[in-house]
C-alpha cells in the first residue's frame, strides 16, 4: 500500500541559524514580537510498503540516509496511509 | 619531476573542472575530466574534486553527489591512500560523503562570497601541502554561499590534536580573527584532511591561483606540493617504468 510521509529538517539546537536569524528581523520589522525563528525544509514523500511498521522504518531510513545529515540536522516526520492512492493529487507541496 | 596524472570528476552542475585543467597544464600536469556516471577513474595519481554546483546542491550540498557512481571509485582510491583533493563544492561533498568529518553550512552574513582570501597553513604535510611550511600564507580566491565549516566541539578539539587542520582563514599578517573569516567557519577554519593525510578539503580555489595576470600564483605553490609527494611514493616510480 501507499504511505505519505511528510519530513521536516531542521538545523539541529544550538547550531546558528542566519536564514532563521534574517526572517525573525522580518517578522519584528513588522511589528510581531518575534524572539526565534529556525529555518528548515519540509518534503512530502509518497511510497510504497507493506504495513506501518515497515513504512516507519523505510522513512527513519531514508531520513538517516539521504534526506537529513545527522552531523547538523534532526528530522522529524509525520507519516499516514494514502487514502487515494494513484491521484496524483494527493502528492501537492 | 614525474608528471603527475590527475582526475578531475565532473558531476552536472560542476564548474571548475576547466580551471583546474588549466592549472595542471601552467604545471606539466596530465588532467583527465571523468564524469560523475563513470565507475573507472583511469588509474590516476591524484583525483581532484573541483568546485560547482553538484546536482544543483538541492537538499543539501554534496548530498546527492555523493551517490554518483564514480564516488566509489573516488572511496576506493582514497582507502587505498591516493591523493584526493576537494575544493569548495568539492570539500562539501568529501564531507557528505563522510570522508572528511563535519559539514559546510550557509555563510552565517548569508552572503555568496567571492574575494581574494589569505589563509595560513597549520598542516604542511601530506601530498597538497607537504611542499610548503607552517605559518606560510597562500593568497586564493574563495567562492561560496555556504563555507561555513561546522563540526562540533570534541570533533573540533580532535582535528587540532591531530594536526588535521590544515587550512585557516586569516588576515595578511596570518593572524586569525572574526574579521579575517569570511564565512563564520568554527575556529577559522578553511580546510581539513583525513586521519591518513591523503585527502584534504578546503573552501578556497587553488586553481583559480594559476596566473601572474590574474591575481598570482599562491595555487600553484600549494599544488607542487604533489610533484614531490609523488616523487617518495616508490609505487608510482614503478608504475612508470
Amino acid at each position: 500500500m501507499r504511505w505519505l510521509a511528510d519530513v521536516h529538517v531542521a538545523l539541529r539546537p544550538g547550531i546558528a541559524d542566519p536564514e532563521g536569524t534574517t526572517i525573525a528581523g522580518g517578522l519584528r520589522s513588522l511589528g510581531y514580537p518575534v524572539t526565534e525563528v529556525r529555518a528548515g525544509k519540509s518534503m512530502r514523500v509518497a511510497f510504497e510498503a507493506d504495513d506501518a511498521a515497515a513504512a516507519e522504518t523505510a522513512v527513519a531510513e531514508m531520513c538517516r540516509r539521504l534526506l537529513a545529515n545527522p552531523v547538523m540536522e534532526v528530522a522529524t516526520w509525520q507519516l499516514r496511509a494514502d487514502e487515494t492512492p494513484g491521484d496524483d493529487e494527493a502528492i501537492p507541496a | 619531476m614525474i608528471a603527475p596524472r590527475v582526475s578531475v570528476v565532473v558531476f552536472p552542475g560542476t564548474w571548475s573542472e576547466r580551471d583546474f585543467a588549466h592549472a595542471a597544464g601552467v604545471l606539466g600536469w596530465e588532467a583527465r575530466l571523468v564524469w560523475h556516471a563513470e565507475t573507472d577513474l583511469g588509474a590516476p595519481d591524484a583525483v581532484v574534486l573541483p568546485g560547482g554546483f553538484a546536482h544543483g546542491d538541492h537538499l543539501r550540498t554534496g548530498a546527492i553527489a555523493r551517490f554518483s557512481p564514480v564516488m566509489r571509485a573516488v572511496e576506493a582510491f582514497a582507502a587505498d591512500g591516493g591523493p584526493v583533493l576537494g575544493s569548495c563544492n568539492g570539500f562539501q561533498v568529501l564531507c557528505e560523503a563522510g570522508m572528511l568529518p563535519g559539514v559546510l553550512l550557509r555563510n552565517d552574513h548569508l552572503e555568496f562570497r567571492c574575494d581574494w582570501q589569505w589563509l595560513r597553513v597549520d598542516a604542511p604535510t601530506g601530498p597538497w601541502l607537504g611542499g610548503l611550511a607552517a605559518g606560510d600564507l597562500l593568497r586564493l580566491p574563495i567562492s561560496h554561499g555556504e563555507g561555513r565549516y561546522h563540526a562540533d566541539e570534541a570533533t573540533l578539539d580532535a582535528l587540532e590534536a591531530a594536526d588535521r587542520v590544515a587550512l585557516r582563514y586569516v588576515t595578511a599578517d596570518g593572524t586569525v580573527s572574526a574579521e579575517a573569516n569570511p564565512n563564520g567557519s568554527a575556529r577559522g577554519i578553511a580546510g581539513v584532511t583525513n586521519e591518513r593525510g591523503n585527502v584534504l578539503g578546503l573552501m578556497p580555489h587553488p586553481e583559480r591561483a594559476a596566473e601572474r595576470e590574474i591575481g598570482g600564483i599562491d595555487g600553484l605553490r600549494m599544488l607542487r606540493s604533489l610533484e614531490r609527494w609523488l616523487a617518495d611514493q616508490p609505487a608510482v616510480a614503478e608504475r612508470r617504468l
